[in-house]
């Protein structure tokens, strides 16, 4: 009995080792899925060449799955003068947000589309100044939102000289706000922050306006309400809601402005 | 001199600006940030004036340097 197991198990090891070897063999020689990329390109050297659009053919066997892999395997192995922005390639950064297919989105999020008979075209994020190929001026964006004061104010201290306490219902109410890392891939997709980039502060920052203004532990709304409570500010939001259609980490920074006009509209 | 155009003059203005601004560096190294200033302008005056957007752009890119080096940490440039 002991016997013919041990035999048939050798006989299904001798089947699963042809199997596997019949498997490589066909394995090796996979048809080659070539895909095509369109970056954008324009080097700050010499700004009197025209910005252009490059293809890059990638295959996509040989591929992570994200269109990071796709652009740091052109960055390693084709063109080494491409330059972007990356760094946790998870997500959390917010680094390599760009203009990929039509959509801001971060490239590390964002799967290649396997159909090879398109090629997918890959921008800089919308009206927003250059610095070189992929990478965009954020300084604007970033100045914005320190002027919003994105930190705790506030005048009483806890006795004991800790920390600041907060309930679970009121710290649930950062949920939704505190995730965002600041892409900027929401503030580049809306129409109104593009023609009012200087005055509007745009949904990034206002999300976070909203979320230090909720916040049970900041003593400082008065002042945050009065620094929105103008024409430009916080109203050229139209609610045209590009900003949480193209939210990578699938925020609403919409329903968060809204939720401060509301609060304004008591004032 | 012939009258010049908003983004002429807004170039002028920059230079200007920078040339001005040497006078708040230490005496020693006034004549060596001039001469960078001067390179840095001569660099680009090859640029067809119709070349409205790349002038816009260096325009830009210099206010942010002058920004920048206007500090008054910074003493020298290299």
């Amino acid at each position: 009995m002991f016997r013919s197991i041990l035999r048939q198990t050798r006989a299904l090891n001798g089947f699963t080792n042809g199997s596997r070897s019949l498997a490589t063999a066909a394995a090796s020689k996979p048809a080659p899925r070539l895909k095509t990329f369109k970056i954008y390109r324009w080097n700050p050297d010499t700004p009197e060449v025209e910005p252009k659009m490059q293809s890059y053919d990638i295959d996509l066997n040989e591929c992570g799955p994200m269109v990071l892999d796709a652009i740091l395997k052109i960055k390693n192995e084709q063109d080494a003068t491409l330059t972007f922005r990356r760094s946790c390639r998870e997500g959390i950064c917010g680094s390599c947000a760009m203009n990929i297919g039509g959509r801001n989105t971060l490239a590390c999020l964002c799967r290649i589309e396997t159909d090879t008979s398109k090629e997918t075209k890959i921008y800089p994020l919308p009206h927003m100044f250059v610095v070189r190929d992929l990478v965009p001026d954020l300084t604007h964006f970033y100045k914005q939102y320190k002027s919003i004061q994105p930190y705790l104010q506030r005048d009483t201290h806890p006795a004991d000289g800790r920390e600041n306490l907060q309930s679970i219902e009121d710290r649930a109410k950062l949920d939704g706000l505190y995730e965002c890392i600041l892409c900027a891939c929401c503030s580049t997709s809306c129409p109104s922050y593009w023609w009012n980039q200087q005055e509007y502060l745009g949904p990034a920052v206002l999300m976070q306006a909203y979320r230090w203004l909720i916040d049970s532990r900041d003593q400082a709304s008065g002042i945050r309400k009065e620094m929105l409570q103008n024409s430009m500010s916080l109203y050229r939001c139209h609610t045209i809601m590009n900003c949480a259609r193209t939210c990578p980490k699938g925020l609403n920074p919409g329903r968060a402005i809204a939720e401060i006009k509301k609060q304004l509209a008591f004032d | 001199m012939a009258r010049l155009s908003g983004m002429q003059r807004e170039v002028l203005k920059l230079y200007r600006g920078c040339i001005r601004i040497i006078r708040t560096k230490p005496i020693e190294n006034q004549e060596h940030w001039r001469q960078f200033v001067r390179e840095e302008f001569r660099k680009n005056q090859h640029i067809s004036k119709k070349q409205f957007n790349v002038i816009e752009h260096l325009i830009r890119v210099g206010h942010k340097r002058f920004e920048q080096y206007s500090s008054p940490q910074i003493k020298d440039i290299h």
